[in-house]
């Protein structure tokens, strides 16, 4: 039954049943993406909580089927690799992003925002291998260096586009009024700009760090594993991610509660962070959120 | 257009042949404007008529947008403010702005705000900016209203509160002109009228270009009112002359309403 201008006029049972079906459907959805996360959390708990204590957070890793010992040396190399990396990919980062923002007239902006775009989709194992081939080989050995340089790599363009994000929400017009009292162009960045979006420069900065937390790929072919706690940043180091993977997949029961042990505190790692963030972007309106 | 009354001694700005624009397109057609010193002088006209561009020439504001285009010359006491070698810094400290939305900065208490020029231009003693954050805010009429909550954040006040807050902000940097686009648009009434008094009283110090779309606020405030039109100026006078007895049609027809 159709009125004059085409609407359908008995859709009411109809409408009401399609609403119906559309909940349904989307809480179909939901939980089918909420479960493999909360399984594979579940299972992570449930097999790693046990293995953790303090013995396990300070010792170094025993040879197949003897019990007890730690993973002390991945925890630190991890701690090592990701610190290093930070130090490097922040400065860097959080300088082109401002680039990207306060200067996007210029032609080198934009060409450079692009390539950061596409950097930061790249398939890690090529950076890692980028990073095997430039310092690696030139350098004869597996070292934390290289591994913190294939992380930073990883991210440059997370902070960046972060920062850039930021940045851009914060007004024009406080630009505006700091320049109209005078102050300089990078005062005004600096000083106005920057500090009005710090909140989502810190979010940035701290979903990056979690992102190289987990990295894998890179850290097997440039810093390869070390069994020892580092005392040589030019030696082979071991890491959280690359324990899962190699003591995972052996045949050793007690290695796979390295594993099992090392996959809860990168869990937990990542949660806390997280959670930090979620907390940093509820205080500000300028907190952005990166999609990783 | 009918030959302007101007009255004695030199200009505070002098504008010859100024145009604005972006990309290629001009909004501003060549202005040819005498600013008398120490008087309000409003600029007025229907949207779109380039008033805002206008005033934002004035401090060199406009250029920063990009795609920004400017012409002509701008004398600030007889200098260029476009000439080669000018520098755009310098200029904007000799002429402050409140702008049409109050924009204190989040991120600073009421203090910092009101000081924030001289902060960010290096001032450091403490002394001097307690004396120019008083002097300031008291010339702002919010002294009474912000002398105790004085660490409290720029942008916890009222509308009309932030608004004085940035006319203080300002006038510690003590510039020679006050540029005012639209300052009471998002403002109530009574806000408004506060700003109104402040800017009478402003003058004797200053002087004021306000930037208004509403001819009553034109009527109460200004001296002298410049109207402009599709990015040229019709005509300029002392207000009062100029709302009873218009000297071109398209002003006439603007002040009794037939467009807006």
């Amino acid at each position: 039954m159709m009125t004059t201008n085409g609407l359908s006029g008995n859709s009411g049972r109809r409408r009401r049943v399609l609403n119906r079906l559309m909940n349904v459907l989307i809480y179909v959805a939901l939980v089918a993406a909420i479960i493999p996360l909360l399984a594979i959390v579940g299972e992570v708990v449930i097999q790693g909580l046990p293995q953790v204590n303090l013995g396990f957070l300070t010792g170094l890793p025993r040879p197949p089927t003897v019990p007890g010992g730690g993973i002390f040396n991945a925890i630190e190399g991890s701690a090592v690799m990701v610190g290093l990396a930070a130090l490097i990919a922040v400065p860097l980062g959080v300088g082109a992003g401002i680039y990207f923002s306060e200067w996007p007239e210029s032609r080198l902006s934009f060409i450079s925002s692009f390539t950061n775009d596409v950097l930061a989709e790249f398939p890690t194992i090529t950076l890692g291998i980028f990073v095997y081939l430039v310092v690696v080989l030139t350098t004869h050995t597996f070292s934390a260096v290289a591994g913190a340089i294939a992380l930073s790599i990883v991210m440059i363009p997370i902070v960046a586009r972060t920062t850039e994000e930021s940045l851009k929400l914060v007004p024009h017009t406080l630009r505006e009024a700091s320049m109209a009292l005078g102050v300089p162009r990078w005062k005004t960045v600096i000083r106005i700009v920057i500090s009005t979006g710090k909140s989502g420069l810190a979010t940035g900065i701290l979903l990056s760090i979690a992102r190289a937390a987990g990295e894998t790929a890179p850290l097997v072919v440039t810093a390869l594993w070390s069994v020892y706690p580092v005392t040589n940043l030019w030696g082979p180091t071991g890491s959280l991610p690359y324990l899962i993977f190699y003591y995972g997949l052996s045949p050793y029961q007690t290695w796979h509660g390295y594993a099992w042990g090392g996959a809860f505190l990168l869990v937990v790692f990542m949660l806390g962070l997280n959670l930090s963030v979620k907390l940093l972007i509820g205080r500000r309106f300028a907190g952005v959120r990166a999609e990783i | 257009m009918a030959e302007p009354r101007y009255p004695g001694g030199q200009p505070k700005f002098e504008t010859r042949d100024l145009k604005a624009g972006f990309g290629s397109t001009w909004v501003l057609k060549g202005i040819d404007l005498k600013i008398p010193s120490n008087k309000v002088t409003a600029v007025m006209g229907p949207s779109g008529c380039g008033k805002t561009t206008f005033v934002r020439c004035l401090n060199r504001l406009h250029e920063l947008t990009p795609g920004a285009i400017v012409g002509g010359q701008a004398l600030l006491d007889g200098e260029d403010i476009y000439a080669k070698n000018a520098d755009p810094v310098a200029i904007r400290r000799r002429t402050g702005m409140v702008f049409q939305k109050p924009n204190p900065f989040p991120t600073m208490t009421i203090y910092q705000n009101a000081v924030a020029g001289l902060t960010l231009n290096g001032v450091r003693d403490r002394k001097i900016l307690d004396q120019a954050v008083e002097h300031s805010l008291r010339s702002a009429y919010l002294w009474d209203e912000v002398k105790d909550k004085l660490s409290d954040s720029g942008a916890s006040l009222s509308g009309g509160q932030q608004q004085r807050l940035c006319i203080a902000r300002a006038m510690a940097v003590e510039p020679e002109v006050l540029l005012m686009d639209e300052p009471c648009s998002a403002l109530d009434p009574t806000a408004t009228a506060k700003i109104e008094e402040l800017v009478s009283e402003l003058k004797k110090d200053y002087t004021i270009i306000i930037v208004t779309h509403n001819l009553q606020q034109a009527s109460r405030v200004a001296d002298y009112t410049a109207f402009f039109y599709l990015g040229k100026l019709i005509e300029f006078d002392e207000t009062a002359s100029m709302f009873e007895n218009p000297k071109e049609e398209l002003t006439e027809r603007y002040i009794t309403g037939k467009f807006g």
